[in-house]
């Protein structure tokens, strides 16, 4: 390892590799500070003819390269280290997350109820499970190991039995995994985890079946009892693990470490330090998102306490199908403002899912991206919410009569009302064509309540900014708080209900150059008033607002409570969301794709003459 | 500047493949290096020990366990039949029988004094792995499987269905851009590979499907024919073991999009000979696509030669490549532009472009990322 003394460091390459594209950015020490200079992106080269991560990261390096005309690639296409005048960089560091979603194998004694509890807790932590295999399931056990040998698996969940019963099965069970003998799908570097949930009274015999033939884990029985199971436990050691060891492998990983300057940091881990160091500096709420090709990952701190979940099927290109089977057609098609035939929507779904690196060329093709995203955020945030709960870790107990409910228990964390800042990352928010785009995917997948300070990833960096907190912290701020976090603005959310168009809010706002912007909106509508940034320091520029919602309606400080506080803007400005919380869009179709026109009309979301002609 | 783009599938006249043929627990391996072997060779093999199936004696010839044993008509270690009578029971002088029959063929494996159950062990039950290609092995795996290497004309989809199968080729659109229909179909297609233009309908799987069609080779499909036919939505593309009674091979994308001619020719030049298809497909890092291998002889010791190795992967001026989204997905045509400097698209997002030439001559701005390139 190489010198990395903080005060040496002058030029910094930090790469992501994601499922669909790898980042690359390059940092310089100017005085004192430390500034984003340029960025290059390239597929992911996951897939052959090249099949190594390091192909993508050269490719975006070499973009850096022409972009910024400072040499970083040798003859050979090694990084040039350290740097000497317009050539090579003193730090390399990069995250990766290019091994895309979670597929899982549960394997459980009886179908009907130690595999179908093995079956939830996985789908809890968001993974697709591939197959259940079970005792009982009917099939040879040369056909199950079959099956556990195609599919590759990126973990197998293993439970069965109540503790204290029979330890045959389960033990039969583990037998079958260790002769199938599974390899991981991504290099060699690795064993495949194995989680052990089941009988306790087996864990010696399991440990025995399978240890040195798979990284094993074992955790506490997930139904230490008929009538009660305990999901909790076998949920988040998958969460971790696929965190830690399976999302950011790929094939040429190993390579790729022996590029960097520092360890490799899992993408979800370096945005949730970025978005966690936000928050504890800032002393708020915050909530942020990082929406990729494979998953979407959610941060949130609330009452202090930092939580992170890995939604490994939610995305826009990898998984982009899986969000359209998960949310189901209606509920994507809701948020277009245009008609579309069904069998061309799922063509390009499809398309999308089979060629992930493509990107919309037309203002339909951006409309239907953006749409999927909103459904994509929604249900990773259903998820997070769940997972972020005041009980997390403490077993929850299931009769057989609900054991069948996917109800988590629990209460969770997130408070939307008292949320201060959500916060988005991921190319389809980062490289969204009009900043206002992103404000509008935030609000209406997230659906925030109150007063809420919305931001964005300039041009996604967070994960490298994130990694390099770890080696360089003062790189890191100074970047971050320059460079990469665009702040959007405002939403000022109002909850209540009402079934007619009726003003519910008056507002008042004092603008920093004394101008004063009064008016009302009406239930159903949605408004945007610019207030910008500071033209020197570049921060948001503050205004003094007097809200006062009708009685019933609630803007941050109780039903018909009067809010008196100080708003900031940013590139978008304010927008009021008087649709309503909780929302719902009009259920007549033509009145519904009036709406959503009208919205998109009142923040500037996509151009007008578009929307008139999709 | 040509790192944003796609690199196209492969579709190769000629090609040497390798394909591992494992068992999936030890066995017996049955052909030698160098043995020929056909696509349904069976090229190992192991036996599954049979189940076992318990019937309690005793109960059923009302005797105390202890007796059973002198009420067999079998011993441990016999062989029996499905029905067959293996215990009988006389009472009252003779003049009431008790029989006690089999469920199904084995052996009797024991016979309990204490319990009066008696134990039959099924037939071993045979796995065997089949050989895939048409080719030679050149590798075995001491009782695990072999390693088949075949020269053929290889041709990568871009998504499948099925397992591994094969078929004659047959050719039954005049074009690669006819839609296959059910009327295209008849029963003389039975354990045919069916070549098709631009769409298959759902009704001409069907059809395909009852009259025995091994395969069928297409350019597009409609994803609601799709969820149709599986009989629900595909979230994560992780195809292959499906039991539909067919392979189905999908060489450009979901929706109607004509076979890239390339493809169609080959095919076509092909018509008539065993074609190899798997519709396998796993679309996450560590990708498996579809494939279609149509075996040729030539010896499997002769290296490919420096011609036949096309690995060119740049994106240069005068290249054919395809687009793959929208607005012109599926056409084809010919690089002639490459602006470094990044262009404003129709959706207001900036990307690096490259301007195409389509067969009619209209030219187009495209992003690069949603191009691939057509192998010449």
């Amino acid at each position: 390892m190489k010198d990395l003394k903080p005060e040496n460091i002058k030029i910094i390459l930090a790469t992501d590799c994601g499922s669909t594209t790898t980042k690359a950015i390059l940092i310089e020490k100017k005085g004192e500070d430390y500034r984003l200079i340029v960025r290059g992106e390239a597929p992911t080269t996951v897939e052959s003819p090249f099949e190594d991560v390091t192909m993508g990261v050269l490719n975006a390096v070499a973009e850096v390269e022409e972009l910024s005309g400072r040499k970083l690639l040798d003859e050979k296409g090694k990084i040039i280290s350290p740097s000497n005048s317009n050539v090579g960089t003193d730090l390399y560091v990069s995250t990766s997350s290019a091994g895309g979603g979670l597929q899982m194998m549960v394997a459980g004694v009886v179908r009907s109820m130690t595999a179908e509890s093995a079956e939830r807790a996985a789908l809890g932590a968001g993974a697709i499970v591939m197959d259940v295999i079970a005792s009982n399931d009917k099939r040879l056990p040369h056909q199950q190991i079959e099956r556990i040998r195609y599919l590759r698996p990126d973990m197998i969940l293993l439970s069965g039995g109540i503790d204290g019963g029979t330890t045959t099965h389960v033990v039969e069970l583990a037998e079958l995994i260790s002769a199938a003998d599974p390899k991981p799908r991504l290099g060699t570097g690795y064993k495949l985890p194995v989680i052990y949930a089941g009988n306790k009274d087996a864990q010696e015999a399991i440990r025995k079946t399978l240890d040195g033939k798979v990284d094993l884990d074992i955790v506490d029985n997930l139904r230490p009892v008929l009538e009660r199971e305990n999901l909790m436990p076998a949920r988040e050691k998958i969460h971790d693990l696929f965190m830690e060891h399976v999302m950011a492998q790929a094939p040429g990983y190993r390579k790729l470490m022996s590029w960097t300057d520092a360890p490799i940091m899992p993408t979800p881990g370096a945005v949730g330090l970025i978005i966690k160091t936000i928050a504890d500096m800032n002393q708020i709420e915050a909530v942020g998102v990082d929406i990729g090709g494979a998953t979407t990952d959610i941060f949130s701190v609330f009452q202090g306490i930092f939580n992170r979940t890995v939604s490994a099927n939610l995305g826009m290109s990898y998984s982009v199908s899986n969000v359209f089977a998960e949310a189901g057609l209606e509920n994507v098609t809701r948020w277009f403002p245009f008609d579309m035939d069904e069998r061309d929507l799922r063509n390009r779904v499809k398309n999308k899912m089979i060629r992930p690196t493509t990107i919309p060329q037309t203002m339909e093709e951006l409309i239907f991206e953006q749409a999927i995203a909103k459904e994509a955020l929604r249900l990773a945030f259903v998820q997070h919410k769940s997972f972020a709960t005041v009980l997390k870790g403490i077993q929850q107990q299931r009769t057989i009569a609900d054991a069948f409910e996917q109800t988590m228990g629990g209460q969770t964390l997130v408070n939307m009302m008292s949320l201060n800042m959500l916060i988005g990352s991921g190319g389809v928010l980062s490289h969204a064509p009009r900043r206002q785009q992103a404000a509008l995917m935030l609000i209406d997948g997230f659906l925030p309540e109150g007063i809420t300070r919305l931001a964005v990833d300039s041009i996604f960096m967070m994960p490298q900014l994130g990694v390099l907190t770890d080696v360089h912290p003062k790189a890191a701020t100074q970047v971050f708080e320059k460079d990469c976090l665009i702040h959007l603005g405002t939403c000022i959310a109002l909850v209540g209900k009402l079934k007619e168009p009726k003003e519910i809010l008056k507002y008042e706002f004092e603008m920093p150059d004394g101008e004063k912007i009064e008016g009302t909106i009406n239930y159903g509508e949605m408004l945007r008033i610019p207030l910008g940034l500071d033209q020197k320091t570049g921060m948001p520029l503050t205004c003094k607002a007097i809200l006062n919602p009708l009685r019933g309606f609630d803007a941050g400080e109780g039903k018909g409570n009067k809010v008196d506080l100080e708003i900031h803007g940013g590139v978008t400005g304010i927008i009021i969301d008087a649709r309503g919380r909780p929302f719902n869009l009009p259920e007549d179709h033509k009145i519904r794709m009036k709406k959503l026109k009208e919205w998109m009309v009142a923040l500037d979301i996509y151009p007008e003459e578009a929307l008139e002609r999709l | 500047m040509g790192h944003a783009y796609t690199p196209g599938l492969k579709v190769t006249e000629k090609i040497l493949l390798t394909k591992k043929r494992i068992l999936p627990l030890k066995g017996e391996v049955l052909v030698k290096v160098g043995n020929k072997v056909e696509p349904d060779t069976v090229v190992a093999r192991t036996l599954l020990p049979g189940a076992v199936e318990p019937i309690n004696v005793a109960n059923i010839l009302g005797v105390p366990p202890e007796d059973v044993i002198h009420h067999m008509l079998k011993k441990e270690g016999e062989k029996v039949e499905e029905n067959e009578v293996i215990a009988k029971s006389k009472s009252f002088f003779g003049l009431f029988t008790s029989e006690c029959k089999t469920k199904t063929e084995g052996t009797i494996e024991s016979i309990s004094s204490i319990t009066g159950q008696v134990l039959i062990r099924g037939n071993p039950q045979p796995v065997e792995i089949k050989a895939y290609l048409k080719g030679e092995v050149v590798e075995v795996y001491q009782e695990e499987g072999v390693a088949v290497s075949s020269w053929g004309s290889f041709i990568q989809g871009i998504f499948g269905i099925g397992g591994e199968t094969h078929g004659k080729l047959k050719m039954v659109c005049k074009d690669n851009t006819e839609v296959l229909s059910d009327k295209h179909i008849n029963k003389d297609y039975e354990g045919y590979v069916l070549v098709g233009g631009s769409l298959v309908t759902a009704s001409a799987i069907k059809k395909a499907v009852s009259v025995g069609a091994k395969g069928i080779v297409i350019g597009g499909f409609d994803d609601k024919d799709l969820r149709e036919f599986l009989g629900y939505d595909l979230g994560v593309a992780i195809t292959g073991s499906e039991e539909l009674g067919i392979t189905l091979v999908v060489t450009e994308g979901f929706g109607q999009m004509n076979m890239a001619e390339r493809t169609f020719e080959l095919l076509k030049s092909k018509e008539g000979e065993e074609a190899c298809i798997n519709g396998a497909t796993q679309i996450r890092a560590g990708v498996i696509r579809p494939e279609v291998v149509i075996p040729c002889e030539r010896d499997v010791h002769t290296k490919m030669k420096e011609e036949e190795f096309d690995e060119k992967v740049g994106l240069e001026i005068g290249r054919q490549i395809r687009v793959i989204r929208e607005p012109y997905f599926g056409k084809l045509g010919k690089v002639v532009d490459l602006p470094p400097n990044l262009q404003k698209l129709e959706s207001e997002s900036s990307a690096r472009v490259l301007q195409v030439e389509f067969g009619d001559k209209i030219r187009a701005i495209i992003p690069r990322a949603n191009v691939e390139l057509l192998e010449e």
